[in-house]
């Protein structure tokens, strides 16, 4: 537990949209069926690249004037806030909005509208009157979150969290700590990213020699294999509610799973160069604050980018962990590339469905293992069934040094 | 451009930066704002999208001469006299 004394937190609702599928049945079957969700789409400046774009329904829960003036993460935040809504059974005429929370986790935002913007000045001559008036409204940084608030009614506090790809966690961390606080009684908490509609993002990560090209698509993500040669950028979502145990439990809520443990923390080190000892340290509080021995966790969710940096510090950093007996390992970026400010939320979510059905969805595009990568228990394909999966540790790192992992376990009616 | 063309223009503006609302039979004398969910930064689209499609500039204190069609008509009639719709 994060302490006796305090209160338990859970996970009573989960709404999501991912390259491969729009709620938690569609995505997990796609990673149990190593379904990908990357193609090509065509950029401004940069051209054809490799992708991950979600397909959900813009119009559930936003009209077209609301999609006009809101920005796209703003409506991968509001689709997945009603999705963990409506997932969560809470009676939301009968919540008390002022003590809800919305806290999401983001990479950036504000490139694609700046990008878009530029553009659209360029046909004026750069005459800055013709700069859009909504430009500031979408580009504060609590946007997404803000929109969900005014769709949501919700007025309790709202806000993002700027994490880079550590993100995703950063978001859950903060609902969780909100709550610990007694601050709010229900936390939306997660990560989105509209990332995939920046060309930015994709020519600074071309730049960097860190953006993944290959023949086929569906094969350019591929964390931990030896022909890796980057990231895929993806645009997805995924919000939590979050709740106390005790409050959960009164309304008989359905759980998911229990948050145990969570640490963040920074290199101090380099603006991209990931540092294994850090990670290592990261992990390692999680499980302090989780309050178990490293042999408990049964599952690694690994932040695994497909960059040969990013993948062979993180195995090092497990490795140093966890030194009597590694866990399960497995990635998800593999199927859905790199969500960015999503990726955390995501990828933990894409685990969660094994503590009802004990399999552990494979890693995806690792045809030879690079040797530094290798793990005895490393899941490639198919999907392992096991015995039993208790508890899973997601880690999320990010730029300019931050490292985050949470843990959750397996909720038990009676404990 | 004939007044018929203006107020056209001007439905069409609104009905984009509306798209869920039906503009195809707006009161022209009722303020737009008491007949459409028209707020704040609605109008300045409507006043952005003037700027962009016809290059008119309507300064903040005419902002009153667009509350509705046939006042923003009247207004506009002699900015639009050489233009085309």
């Amino acid at each position: 537990m994060i302490s006796e004394k305090k209160p338990r937190i859970v996970i009573t609702g989960i709404g999501l949209t991912a390259p491969v599928g729009n709620n938690l049945t569609e995505y997990r079957q796609a990673l149990l069926s190593e379904k990908s969700g990357i193609s090509n789409i065509e950029h401004r400046y940069v051209g054809s690249v490799h992708a991950g774009i979600c397909n959900f329904d813009t119009f559930k829960y936003q009209n077209r004037k609301e999609l006009r003036s809101g920005t796209r993460a703003g409506s991968i935040s509001i689709y997945c806030a009603n999705e963990a809504l409506i997932d969560s059974a809470l009676v939301w005429d009968r919540t008390d909005k002022s003590k809800c929370g919305i806290f999401l986790g983001i990479t950036e935002h504000g490139n694609v509208e700046t990008e878009n913007e530029i553009l659209n000045l360029q046909q004026f001559n750069g005459e800055t009157r013709f700069w859009n008036h909504y430009h500031n409204p979408r580009t504060v940084a609590n946007s997404p979150a803000g929109e969900t608030s005014i769709k949501l009614g919700i007025t309790g506090p709202h806000y993002t969290i700027g994490a880079a790809c550590a993100a995703g966690n950063s978001g859950i961390i903060q609902g969780v700590q909100q709550l610990l606080l007694h601050e709010v009684d229900v936390a939306f908490a997660g990560g989105i990213s509209e990332c995939a509609s920046s060309f930015g993002i994709f020519a600074s990560f071309k730049s960097q020699n860190a953006l993944a090209c290959h023949s086929d698509p569906t094969k350019a993500s591929r964390p931990f294999d030896i022909n890796r040669n980057g990231i895929v950028v993806s645009e997805g979502g995924c919000v939590y509610i979050l709740e106390r145990l005790e409050d959960a439990k009164k309304r008989d809520a359905k759980i998911y799973a229990e948050i145990i443990g969570y640490s963040l923390n920074s290199d101090a080190y380099s603006f991209v160069l990931p540092f294994p000892e850090r990670q290592k340290e990261c992990m390692q509080l999680a499980i302090k604050k989780a309050g178990i021995h490293p042999n408990e966790v049964d599952l690694i969710s690994t932040h695994a980018t497909g960059t040969k940096f990013g993948d062979i510090n993180e195995i090092e950093a497990i490795k140093n962990v966890f030194t009597d007996s590694c866990p399960f390992v497995n990635n998800t970026k593999g199927f859905i590339g790199h969500t960015m400010g999503a990726a955390g939320a995501l990828e933990l979510a894409g685990n969660i469905p094994s503590f009802a059905d004990n399999m552990i969805h494979p890693c995806m595009n690792i045809d030879n293992i690079d040797p530094k990568c290798r793990l005895d228990n490393l899941v490639i394909p198919p999907p392992y069934k096991t015995e039993n999966i208790n508890i899973i540790m997601n880690n999320s790192f990010g730029m300019l040094g931050i490292n985050s992992a949470v843990i959750i376990k397996r909720y038990i009616c009676n404990n | 451009m004939v007044k018929k063309e203006i107020e056209e223009l001007l439905i069409e503006i609104i009905q984009d930066i509306l798209p869920d609302e039906d503009c195809s039979n707006l009161d022209l004398n009722l303020r737009l704002r008491e007949q459409l969910g028209l707020d704040s930064m609605d109008f300045l689209d409507i006043v952005m999208e003037l700027r962009k499609k016809y290059g008119i500039e309507v300064p903040e204190t005419d902002y009153p001469h667009l509350a509705t069609i046939n006042s923003s008509v009247d207004y506009l009639a002699p900015l639009l006299k050489n233009k085309t719709k």
